[in-house]
């Protein structure tokens, strides 16, 4: 019938994403990795994003900093608060007004802004990247994908062809993933950079995937219990619908007479 | 109320059926269960509305801080702010430690406020110096430390330390006389200098909260 | 209030007498709350009640955001993660206000579009239908501060592009930019000002809305058939209506309950589905984004302000005819704050005589067709100004205003109708056959 057909085309064109329209920079290529925590029901993997943690300190913070992420949150990978006490005052200083002076960070601060080379603040970049778009502009990857922000981020690490040139007195590398194909940042990943505690293979492909996995953490840090609630919430709300179906039914039976139509 | 005017309008009214009474215990049945599930949706939206003025996590983790107390001499005391209030760690020399002894033994009956009031022990514990106190970590003599709120329980003023009658805090606004292990003993307060929540992590660091 | 005879509420106790003859309210909320309301109502009504939950739910998490949020360009964005990160349930009660805005539109623009098919602009509903069109308004001027607040990069860039577009009007256009963004371009004196109108608009719709239903209170519902209820006596008005407590209450319960089944599921497991990515980077007033897009429910308009460009002959004939004071900029905002003067001047574009699509062969056709045009705006609104896309939206705008300007007024002179129904009880009772005992419900 038409007005269902109508509502259901309503709903779908209506939920197209504004996100979807910004074309992505031509020929991209986004791998559609597999993360523990896509999915309704999908979870963190927590030796993952500890790997993850790893790499971003002994690599990556370097040059990014993660301003809006508190230390305090790491517990929610699976540390002691000593572990994180500790990893906090072993890897940051940060300057306290009230010294006047540096001091190593504790866990109520934020990790440190970084912003000496100008590399952008790494906090919300999986969410601040869409790594899939259209059809069309349509959004239908992003609906069955995944907006695809974890993906844009290990596909950019992983992207990196060999190939350099120089640009206006800049080295530009290039990137199968980058939109426009060359990005200033040096392949920061090489095989076997990082030593991890859990024996896991350090190569630049999985070390890609850990730092996107830790990184879409440090963005959405409430993805779960989003997820918990989201759950509930509409499982209770369909039970909620199908008794005032039967209410609704009810009331109108009185009014309706018995004509089969 | 508007049932009553309207015949037919309240929802009862309306599906009267005049056959059967079984299904009219169904029916209300369904409505019971319905509008429960209608309380349980208003709560649990109401709920997070509420919750959101409670202490966000960032003022939380602030309820909890640590203090390295390495330079705190004994005879010096060290004033922090915990929770927006300062806190006195008071490092006794050994004269303190046997004067508070002895003010243990000659009063305890004469206290204003008989119990301890720390927040360690359980709220009957009695106000011993040793209930007071913070134990000691290995290696120096008991009874060496007392950590206490520097709020006084009269008006919330700050008390001085080192000063008063009973060698302990006074507190300069309507003079009240705390002892050396933090006792009310003279003046308008009416209980204890209080104790928070205290332990040591390490033999130099104090954990509050 | 209403037309429809039906029952008013008597005060019994002394209680009841006592407050009534100092302040009726019990009888005011008794009025409107057992309104008589055409029993043949179908589906495409439940939308008003989505917008009422709609206007509440926005109202209720944005008062709550606002004990959180800093409108200040250099707190603003760390605020909202504050929100996001340490407010207990932050990120929930913002995801909802994020989504709740795209649900309100959803149900508005079904709302209007119920409100285009059925003939519920048509005398004497006239006002019900402007005062709508100034909620809508309002709900838009509301939505684009509020996006505006995260000082993200495309509020940053929307509130440069969108304020732009009064800069286009000739003569004053610079004097009121500036005046609206309190400075030379987006800067703090234009988030503060917006977070305080963000917070005010919300409060003249909710007047709005009343005026709103007050008015249709006063006229009684439209329905699908378009025919009028009965009002000749209460008994008589009765075989057409039931009273909206609580036939009407339970029935837009159960689709709000429905719908919100598929609004939760958004805002638990796709919360940014809807929005664009580059908003979670903090605004920068020295690099603009590859694309500036506005959030969807923005994007038909878009794409008609878009869609005259100075190669357009139309635009042309206006520049030379003004001697120039009409350029394409200003043609354009003209044509978008036109496409939706046009639906606001439905009541008298509209010369049929019949009020429902339903018993109109021609107009259903056309109808479709516009429905199928505002989803083809709304997907150009969001493609790049470029070749094809740029000669679909001329077409789309020119069908929208052709829609209001040369279709209804020649199809109500050319149209033949169906036969209508007599009454609105013969409509439903063909649908659902007489009740069992008696015509009346009520027994």
């Amino acid at each position: 019938m038409f007005k269902k057909l109508a509502i259901g085309a309503a709903f779908a064109i209506a939920l197209t994403p504004a996100a979807s329209f910004a074309a992505g920079g031509g020929d991209q290529h986004i791998e559609d990795f597999h993360f523990s925590f896509e999915g309704p029901f999908g979870t963190w993997d927590q030796n993952q994003l500890q790997r993850g943690l790893q790499i971003y300190t002994e690599v990556c913070a370097a040059c990014h900093g993660l301003r809006y992420v508190p230390l305090r949150d790491l517990e929610a990978l699976g540390y002691s608060e000593e572990e994180v006490i500790a990893y906090a005052a072993g890897n940051f200083e940060v300057f306290d007004p009230e010294l006047d002076d540096f001091r190593p960070a504790i866990p109520t601060d934020h990790f440190p802004v970084n912003d000496g080379v100008g590399a952008p603040d790494l906090s919300l970049m999986a969410k601040a990247r869409a790594g899939f778009h259209g059809p069309y502009g349509l959004g239908i990857n992003q609906f069955f994908k995944g907006m695809g922000g974890a993906e844009y981020i290990a596909s950019l690490l992983d992207g990196y062809t060999g190939e350099e040139k120089e640009e206006a007195g800049t080295v530009l590398y290039e990137n199968a993933a980058f939109p426009g194909g060359w990005i200033s940042m040096a392949p920061p990943l090489s095989e076997d950079q990082v030593e991890f505690a859990d024996g896991h293979p350090a190569t630049v492909e999985a070390m890609s995937e850990d730092i996107a996995a830790f990184l879409m953490w440090t963005a959405e840090p409430k993805m779960m219990e989003r997820k918990y609630s989201g759950f509930v919430g509409v499982i209770f709300l369909t039970l909620f619908s199908v008794l005032l179906y039967l209410v609704n039914k009810r009331l109108w039976a009185g009014v309706k007479g018995k004509k089969h139509a | 109320m508007f049932a009553r005017h309207t015949p037919g309008a309240g929802i009862g009214e309306n599906l009267v059926s005049h056959a059967e009474d079984h299904e009219g215990t169904r029916r209300d049945f369904l409505y019971y269960v319905a509008g429960g599930a209608g309380v349980v949706a208003t709560g649990a939206a109401v709920w997070p509305l509420v919750n959101q003025m409670n202490p966000s996590a960032d003022v939380q983790a602030l309820s909890s801080i640590r203090q390295d107390v390495s330079g705190v001499e004994p005879g010096t005391q060290l004033t922090v702010k915990w929770l927006g209030k300062p806190v006195f760690i008071r490092h006794r020399t050994g004269a303190e430690i046997d004067e508070a002894k002895q003010q243990d033994a000659d009063g305890m009956a004469e206290l204003i406020d008989p119990l301890a009031r720390n927040a360690n022990l359980k709220p009957d514990a009695p106000a011993t110096d040793a209930n007071r106190v913070i134990p000691s970590p290995e290696g120096e003599a008991p009874a060496a430390w007392i950590v206490q709120m520097g709020v006084c329980t009269h008006l919330g003023c700050v008390p001085l330390g080192d000063a008063g009658d009973f060698g302990g805090w006074f507190c300069p606004c309507h003079g009240s006389h705390y002892d050396l292990a933090g006792r009310i003993r003279k003046g308008p307060a009416p209980e204890n200098l209080p104790i928070p929540p205290v332990e040591w992590v390490d033999a130099t660091t104090i954990k509050l909260g | 209030m209403s037309g429809i005879p039906h029952d008013h509420y008597e005060p019994k106790t002394n209680g009841e007498k006592w407050l009534n003859s100092r302040l009726p309210i019990v009888g005011l909320l008794y009025d409107t709350l057992m309104i008589p309301t055409p029993k043949n109502l179908n589906w495409w009504w439940i939308w008003g009640i989505v917008l009422a939950f709609c206007l509440v739910l926005q109202i209720v998490t944005g008062i709550v955001l606002v004990m959180h949020y800093t409108p200040h360009v250099d707190l603003a964005f760390a605020s909202i993660e504050h929100i996001m990160r340490n407010v207990n349930g932050g990120y929930m009660i913002r995801y909802v206000h994020m989504n709740g805005a795209s649900l309100f539109f959803v149900a508005v623009y079904i709302h209007i579009f119920r409100g285009l098919f059925y003939g519920s602009y048509k005398a004497p509903r006239e006002i019900t239908w402007i005062i709508g069109m100034l909620i809508y308004l309002c709900m838009m001027g509301t939505a684009f501060m509020g996006y505006v607040l995260p000082w993200g990069q495309m509020s940053f860039w929307g509130a440069t592009v969108i304020t732009g577009l009064f800069g286009a009007i000739p003569f004053v256009g610079d004097a009121i930019q500036t005046w609206l963004l309190g400075g030379p371009a987006v800067d703090n004196a234009t988030l503060n000002r917006f977070f305080s109108l963000h917070y005010l608009l919300p409060f003249v719709i909710a007047a709005l809305v009343v005026v709103h239903i007050w008015a249709f209170h006063t006229t009684g519902n439209n329905n699908p058939t378009g025919v009028e209820v009965r009002r000749g006596s209460k008994a008589e008005a009765e075989k057409d209506t039931l009273p909206f407590w609580p036939y009407f209450v339970i029935k837009d319960l159960f689709a709000l309950v429905v719908i919100l089944v598929v609004f939760w599921a958004i805002v638990g497991f796709m919360p940014n589905y809807l929005g664009h990515p580059d908003n979670y980077i903090e605004a920068n007033p020295l690099a603009t984004p590859a694309h500036i897009v506005p959030e969807w429910y923005f994007l038909p308009f878009y794409a008609i302000l878009r869609a005259f460009t100075g190669e357009v002959w139309v635009v042309q004939i206006a520049s030379f005819v003004t001697g120039g004071i009409v350029d394409a900029k200003f043609f354009g905002v003209l044509a978008m704050f036109g496409a939706i003067l046009a639906m606001a001047l439905a009541p008298w574009l509209d010369t049929s005589t019949v009020r429902s699509g339903k018993y109109r062969p021609m107009f259903k056709w056309w109808f479709y067709l516009l429905i199928i045009d505002f989803f083809a705006l709304m997907w150009l609104g969001a493609m790049p100004a470029e070749e094809p896309y740029a000669t679909f939206s001329l077409i789309a705008s020119a069908y929208w205003f052709g829609y209001f300007f040369v279709i209804l007024p020649i199809l109500g002179v050319i149209e033949k109708p169906l036969a209508q129904p007599e009454t609105i009880e013969e409509d439903f009772n063909a649908h659902y056959g007489k009740a069992d005992a008696d015509a009346t419900p009520a027994e």
